[in-house]
Order: C-alpha cells, then sequence, then structure tokens
C-alpha cells in the first residue's frame, strides 16, 4: 500500500485533492519532485508500484487530449524551474521544465535576447508547451518548438535519466552531451547539433507526457528585434482572408507573423455612416531595424488596400487562445492556400457561427465551437472538415472540450503511420504508466 | 556472391528488371566509400530501385533473407553514412530523381529521394521561391542524404538544417512497410514527430521515398560583405560583435587565409555622409583573415544591416561589396572558392570546427552513457527489430559499450 510520502524522495508529495484531477481524473498524489534525480527517483518509485502518471506544468493545458484512462500520481514540475544556463555569445539557454516561458523570456530581454516562441497559454511552463507542441504567432518565421530545440534531458516511464542533443554547463559552456568538449564557441553556424544519435527532443515535442517526463530543454535563441509594428485590416471572410495571406507570402516583405481573428459576431445593421461591418481582422507583424519596418510596412498597406492600419501594440486577440474550458476547441491544420475550403467545410457541417483565430499566414487555425452543439452533430462537423482536409492534406484535432462531448468525440482523428508510434510508446512506456490513454491511437 | 545474396540478386532482377541489379564485381567497386574515403567496403550487391515500390520490394527480400541494408544517394557524405556492407545489399536511390511536385501556393516541394538539392532551389526559384539548406555539395548530393544527415550549409546560421523544412516523408520501414510521416503540405500533425526522429537518422530507421519539404520566398535583396583583417581574433572579435548586436545574417564565416576571388568593386559605403573605404586593390594576400558577412531581406533592411555590419568591423583594413543582382556572381565565385577551400583543406575556416560532422563509420558517436545510448536504441528497435538498416551507424550494435571520443 502506497501513500504520499512513499514519493516524497527530494521533494514534498501529498495526497491529491479535487483540484487536482486530470481530464476529470481523480489521481491519488502529487509530487513535486525538487530536481532531476529526484524527478527520476519520483518515476522509479511510481514504476515500482506500477502507478501511472501524468506530469503537470501550470496545468494550462492539462484537460487536453483523452482523459487518461488512470492517473495515480500527478507529478508537478514546478519545482523544475530556473534558468540553468545562458550563453549569450552562443544565443543558448537551458531552462528547467518547469520554468514559465514569461519568466526565460523576461530573463533573456535583459540580454537583448529571445526565445522566438510565444505559445498562446500566457502561463505556459517550458515542458507544457513542449508536450503540446505548442507555438503561437512565431512559428511562421521561426518554426515549432521543435526546431528551436537543442536539447533534452529526461526521465523515462522506468525511472532512466536519459539525454540527447547539446545542453549549457552551470558556466555556460555549451557542449556536447558526451565529450564536454563542446566544439562552438562562436555561437554560429550549424554547430549547434552536437550530440549524437537521434533526435529525441524532436520526438517529445507534441508527445503529451506519453513518453518521459522533461527535465530540461535547451534552446536557441534569437536577437529581439529592435522596432515591431502591425499592420491591421478588417476581413470579413476565410476566402477574403486567403487572397489576401497569399499576396503576402508572395511578396518581398517577409512579415514575421500573419494571423487572423474572425469572431462570429451577430451580422448588425449596416451603419449609419456607412462604415464597414465590425468584423474580423487580419493582423501582420512586421520586425527589423527602425527604418525598415515602418518603410515596409507602408508597402504592405498598399498591397492590403483599404481599411487598413499600422499600429505599435499588438491586437488584444493577437496570441491568444479564442477558446475557454467550456468550449470545443479544435485546431485545424490544413496546406496555406486550403484552409479556407477547411473553413467552409467546417461552417456548412456545423450549422452555426463559430469564431477562427491563429496563424493564417502557416495553415494552422483554431476553431471555437459552442458546447451546447449537440454531439452527432459536433461528430458530423468533424468528419466533413476531416475530409476536406485528407484530399488536400491536412488534419483536424480536438483540442478540447467539456466533458461528456470529450468522451465521445474522436479527438485526434485518423492519424497515418499510428502502428509506429504505438510501437514507440511500446518502447518506451512498455506498461503504459505515462498519461495512459491521452494521446493518438489510445497511446 | 554469397549464395544468399545470389538468391537476393536473382528475386530482385525478377521483380525490378535487370539493370535495377549490379552484382558485377568491377562494377559493385565504385560504391565501396562515400566522401568519407578513408573507410571502404565493396557491397555485396547493389540495387538501384526507380520507384517507392522498388525500394519496398528490395527491403523486404532483405527481410525474408535477414540481410542487412545501407540506402545511398549520391555518395557525397563526410560522415560515412552511406559506407556499405560486404554481406548486405546496397539501395541505391539516384534512379528516384523525379521533382513530383513545385506547389507555390503552399510553399512546398515534393520531390523524390535521388533528386539532387540544388535541382529542387533551381526549381523553386522559377518561382520565386529557394530552397534553404545549402550542403557545400548541393551540386552533387541528393535529398534523400540531406534528409538521412540533416545536413546543412553555410546557411544554416539562419535558416537552419534539412529538418527544419522537411514537412512529410514517405518511408520504407526496415519491416517492408510504405509509411507516410509528418504533415505533409499542412504545418503540423497530431502524433509523435517522426519525420524530426528519422531526419538524421543516417538510414537507420528507413528509407525515404518522397519528401515534402518547405521552400522559402526569395528576398529582395542579398548582399554579401568580405571584410580583410589582420589576425583571425580580430575577425572573431567583429563576428562576435555582429552577433552581439542583434544582426541575424544568412551567413557568417572566418577564413584564416585570402579566399581565390575575383577581383572585385571598392565596397560602397552605405551610409551618406561618413568617407567610403578605402577602394579595393585587388585580392589581398596580405590579410590574416577575412570575414564574409552575408545579409538577405528586403533591401531597406539590408542596407540597414549593411552598414551595422561595416560599423561593427571598424578594424578591417577593406571592406568589400557584392549586393543585389549585379553581385551575384561575384557571390557565387566567393561561395565556390570557399567550397573548393575547404574541401582541399587548403583553408581552415573557423567555423569549421562547428560543422560537427558525426563519423559514423569509424566508432559511434559517444554519448554520455549507457543509459543515453539505450534510450536511443528504443527508437531503432521501434523501427528496426532486425537491426537491418544501416546496422552499426549512428548507435553501435547492441550490446557494443559507447567507447572513446568521437574521431573527428
Amino acid at each position: 500500500v502506497v501513500s504520499a510520502p512513499d514519493l516524497a524522495v527530494g521533494g514534498p508529495a501529498r495526497d491529491a485533492g479535487p483540484a487536482d484531477t486530470v481530464g476529470g481524473v481523480q489521481p491519488r498524489f502529487v509530487a513535486a519532485p525538487r530536481d532531476a534525480e529526484s524527478l527520476a527517483q519520483v518515476l522509479a518509485r511510481c514504476a515500482e508500484e506500477g502507478l501511472s502518471a501524468v506530469a503537470r506544468g501550470d496545468g494550462t493545458k492539462l484537460d487536453w487530449g483523452h482523459p487518461p484512462s488512470t492517473v495515480d500520481v500527478v507529478v508537478d514540475t514546478g519545482r523544475l524551474a530556473g534558468v540553468l544556463g545562458h550563453s549569450a555569445p552562443d544565443l543558448v539557454v537551458t531552462v528547467g521544465a518547469g520554468t514559465p516561458v514569461r519568466a526565460v523570456q523576461a530573463l533573456l530581454a535583459r540580454s537583448g535576447q529571445r526565445l522566438a516562441l510565444d505559445p498562446p497559454s500566457v502561463e505556459a511552463t517550458v515542458g507544457g508547451m513542449l508536450a503540446t507542441a505548442e507555438a503561437g504567432p512565431l512559428r511562421h518565421t521561426f518554426g515549432a518548438p521543435r526546431d528551436l530545440l537543442l536539447g533534452v534531458e529526461f526521465v523515462r516511464a522506468d525511472g532512466t535519466f536519459a539525454r540527447a542533443g547539446a545542453r549549457l554547463a552551470a558556466g555556460g559552456a555549451l557542449g556536447a552531451l558526451g565529450d564536454g568538449s563542446g566544439a562552438v564557441g562562436t555561437g554560429r553556424g550549424d554547430g549547434y547539433d552536437l550530440g549524437g544519435g537521434y533526435d529525441l527532443g524532436r520526438l517529445l515535442c507534441g508527445s503529451y507526457g506519453t513518453l518521459g517526463v522533461l527535465a530540461s530543454a535547451t534552446f536557441r535563441l534569437h536577437p529581439a528585434p529592435v522596432r515591431r509594428a502591425w499592420v491591421v485590416r478588417a476581413v470579413h471572410n476565410p476566402a477574403e482572408v486567403a487572397g489576401l495571406v497569399s499576396d503576402l507570402l508572395d511578396s518581398v516583405l517577409a512579415p514575421t507573423a500573419i494571423e487572423v481573428d474572425l469572431p462570429s459576431l451577430p451580422v448588425l445593421p449596416r451603419q449609419r455612416d456607412g462604415g464597414p461591418i465590425p468584423g474580423g481582422q487580419l493582423a501582420v507583424l512586421f520586425e527589423g531595424s527602425v527604418e525598415g519596418v515602418p518603410a515596409r510596412c507602408q508597402v504592405a498597406e498598399v498591397l492590403l488596400r483599404g481599411g487598413v492600419s499600422t499600429v505599435d501594440e499588438a491586437p488584444v486577440w493577437w496570441g491568444r487562445y479564442p477558446f475557454s474550458a467550456a468550449d470545443v476547441a479544435l485546431r485545424l491544420s490544413a496546406p496555406v492556400a486550403g484552409l479556407a475550403t477547411a473553413l467552409y467545410a467546417l461552417r456548412d457541417a456545423a450549422g452555426v457561427p463559430f469564431r477562427v483565430r491563429g496563424s493564417a499566414g502557416v495553415g494552422v487555425v483554431h476553431a471555437v465551437l459552442p458546447a451546447t452543439v449537440p454531439e452527432e452533430r459536433l461528430a458530423a462537423a468533424l468528419a466533413a472538415v476531416r475530409s476536406a482536409l485528407a484530399v488536400r492534406g491536412g488534419n483536424c484535432v480536438v483540442l478540447c472540450a467539456p466533458s461528456p462531448l470529450r468522451e465521445a468525440l474522436d479527438l485526434w482523428g485518423p492519424t497515418p503511420g499510428v502502428a509506429l508510434l504505438r510501437r514507440i510508446k511500446e518502447q518506451f512506456d512498455p506498461r503504459r504508466l505515462l498519461a495512459p490513454g491521452r494521446f493518438v491511437g489510445g497511446i | 556472391l554469397t549464395p544468399l545474396l545470389a538468391s537476393l540478386a536473382r528475386r530482385l532482377r525478377h521483380s525490378l528488371g535487370s539493370a535495377a541489379v549490379i552484382a558485377d564485381e568491377a562494377e559493385r567497386r565504385t560504391y565501396e566509400s562515400d566522401a568519407l574515403t578513408s573507410h571502404r567496403r565493396v557491397p555485396g550487391l547493389v540495387v538501384l530501385p526507380e520507384s517507392a515500390e522498388g525500394v519496398q520490394e528490395t527491403v523486404r527480400a532483405c527481410l525474408d533473407l535477414d540481410v542487412p541494408f545501407v540506402a545511398r544517394g549520391s555518395g557525397t557524405g563526410l560522415a560515412g553514412g552511406a559506407l556499405p556492407l560486404a554481406e548486405g545489399v546496397l539501395i541505391v536511390t539516384t534512379r528516384m530523381n523525379r521533382i513530383l511536385e513545385i506547389d507555390i501556393a503552399n510553399q512546398r516541394a515534393v520531390v523524390e529521394p535521388g533528386v539532387i538539392n540544388l535541382a529542387i532551389d533551381r526549381a523553386a526559384g522559377e518561382f520565386g521561391h529557394f530552397y534553404a539548406p545549402d550542403p557545400a555539395s548541393r551540386q552533387v548530393c541528393t535529398i534523400g542524404g540531406d534528409v538521412a544527415e540533416n545536413s546543412g550549409g553555410v546557411h544554416s546560421i539562419r535558416y537552419g538544417r534539412t529538418a527544419a523544412y522537411v514537412t512529410g516523408l514517405e518511408v520504407c520501414t526496415p519491416d517492408g512497410e510504405l509509411v507516410r510521416l509528418g504533415a505533409g503540405k499542412a504545418a503540423e500533425a497530431p502524433g509523435y514527430d517522426l519525420t524530426g526522429v528519422f531526419t538524421g537518422s543516417a538510414g537507420t530507421l528507413g528509407i525515404a521515398t518522397k519528401i515534402v519539404v518547405r521552400l522559402l520566398r526569395t528576398p529582395e535583396s542579398v548582399a554579401m560583405l568580405r571584410a580583410a583583417f589582420r589576425t583571425v581574433a580580430e575577425a572573431g572579435t567583429a563576428a562576435s560583435a555582429i552577433i552581439a548586436a542583434g544582426l541575424s545574417p544568412t551567413a557568417l564565416e572566418i577564413m584564416d587565409a585570402p579566399l581565390p576571388v575575383p577581383a572585385s568593386r571598392p565596397a560602397s559605403d552605405p551610409t551618406a555622409g561618413r568617407a567610403a573605404r578605402p577602394p579595393a586593390g585587388g585580392d589581398h594576400p596580405a590579410a590574416g583573415a577575412v570575414l564574409i558577412v552575408e545579409l538577405a531581406g528586403p533591401a531597406v533592411e539590408v542596407r540597414a544591416e549593411a552598414a551595422a555590419v561595416c560599423d561593427l568591423c571598424g578594424a578591417a583594413f577593406e571592406i568589400r561589396e557584392a549586393s543585389g543582382a549585379a553581385g551575384a556572381a561575384e557571390r557565387e565565385a566567393v561561395w565556390a572558392g570557399y567550397r573548393s577551400a575547404v574541401a582541399s583543406g587548403r583553408n581552415d575556416p573557423y567555423r569549421w570546427t562547428a560543422v560537427g560532422v558525426p563519423c559514423w563509420a569509424g566508432r559511434p558517436p559517444c554519448l554520455t552513457g549507457e543509459a543515453d545510448l539505450e534510450t536511443m536504441r528504443l527508437v531503432r528497435r521501434a523501427f528496426d527489430p532486425g537491426e537491418l538498416a544501416n546496422p552499426g551507424k549512428v548507435l553501435p550494435a547492441h550490446g557494443a559499450a559507447a567507447e572513446g571520443a568521437r574521431p573527428w
């Protein structure tokens, strides 16, 4: 018989309360390991006792995915926080998994640098961002978290501590795991890729905690931009957005990000002054030099023709999710030129107005449907948008939905290569102790 | 041929045609190494499939007879990833060289693994786009090899390596299945990021039979500055200053001896009101080091960055500029000179230490400990439980200990 003190290895542990549920499943214990070593001890203890475990950062995305079939232990990564190393000349940082992304940015800003990732959940920890592959507007230029990840340290389901890629030593020296000689002294070139073997960091990105629990991550950094400005234009429907995005991608303006927000506002009577009906916005971020940004914004204003303004502050909706936990939140990922078709397919099948927001420039947007939509209709809408996406290549995932919809819907949708995914899981966690059932294909 | 390989050759001649199977020893010998010529092995059998199904048929035949196989593109790898096995099959992808689609609306190219890296770039160039990863051998190396080695080049400092550009793969796994991995032309897909793991796996997780890569819009303006310094240390200081100033050059290279580059125009000082730098008086054999800085983007940004770079290279005794379309030929000549200098070993570029080419052929790359290696092996076992795909590369064969330092 296990009790909370059994899990207090190198960090506190307690009995779980009602606030600790994961997707509605009540865990028994919460353990908060103090460092990587104690994290390994906690998971080793779980493995000995056959306890299932789910990692939790700030809990901002804990309910995403299917509810786990069992959760005995919530592993709180809050104490695995802090910047473990930062080498400004090398443009590299190593941080604990429980560190809030915001805190990392605040530290880097002092050196005129940034981690070019802007997860929409404001309180996201580094571990949570990586586990859900959460990316914001900056992905347009800098890619997803996996593209900036240089190395990871994590603990496997059996308590084995494992490392891959590069990390910074306490003194700030960048070293390949292994020889410690760290060939890079200049922070330049592609010499970042130091460790041998497979890129396990990429494997952990978007794995929803089903392969291991992250202890630390090492990222490539970028200089903070000198100047930023947003060109904002009123837009009214996906087709119009598609045309503008195409013009922008075809231009040489090199926007840092292109985001859209199409709220499902009630159709208002046309305003007396003949002004536009309040509706959606397309916002385009430009970053660069003091003289370059205004010049590029001017050209963009002409390109986007009509109803355009340039502002120094991001629109309020920029880089924020359009949904709350009470909504049904879909994420659509489509080839960028096929996004509008997918959205129209969803509209036609859903039969209700819904809000769309996201990275129109890379073809990843969120759609929010009210939880009041009947289950059959939601399922039909999902099927419709998935089949529309299947033609062109793309997918639609239900990020979160209130119970009982969550249990009823196919959240992940059809996934090619699922047999291979299961084999990976089978190798890393044969006893299915980490977030069992949460991921694709019942993993 | 051993009886085993002879029976394999018979089967493959039957299914793929006799032109696809090379059994003759003299012909096989031409495949005995890749660019890591210190390691040579004549492959037991060479197969040149022309389609994904041909690769699949070959892998299945190997699987049935328990014969290991190694994939090879143009054989330009410096890491020995395509070093053959005397008792195994070498699967050469060079006949799978079709560009299946250039989809500019979605900024993707869909290609077969034997397509030459530069061919993708050229095809995209007709539509104002480019393919960013540019290994030094891009005129001859295949995209399949780039995927296997996660290749990068001088422009990776800004654009990253191959892994950042592969959005989808069709792979023949070592158990003979054709599997689609990744998001295709979309940006993301649910599931473990197997394209990310496959890229850089040196053919140990299977053979890519179709590759979807991201294309980028060709920048409005490109500028190259070459700053001549007395010493490597001075050039290094300037390079560090450029990074510290928050500039994002598309290339930043230090050569410790002058490059064999054509005589150029004098540098035009982009900042009005400042004294122009001394005009170029031919090449500078006296330079102890040359810093090559390439900038790309909107013209207005490139002008601003070029001015900043000139300021940060204050210790240089001469700066030459090759900008815009007029400078394209000169830039290409500089990079050609760079590549040949590096290849000939005449030059020892500062950055060379950072390229980090792992040597698969000799000893395996040394990871920290057995736990790290064992974790890597989990991936290998999921894809290739029989260890038939390029055995011994990336990871030591099962049971062998990690030993020694990396050979480079």
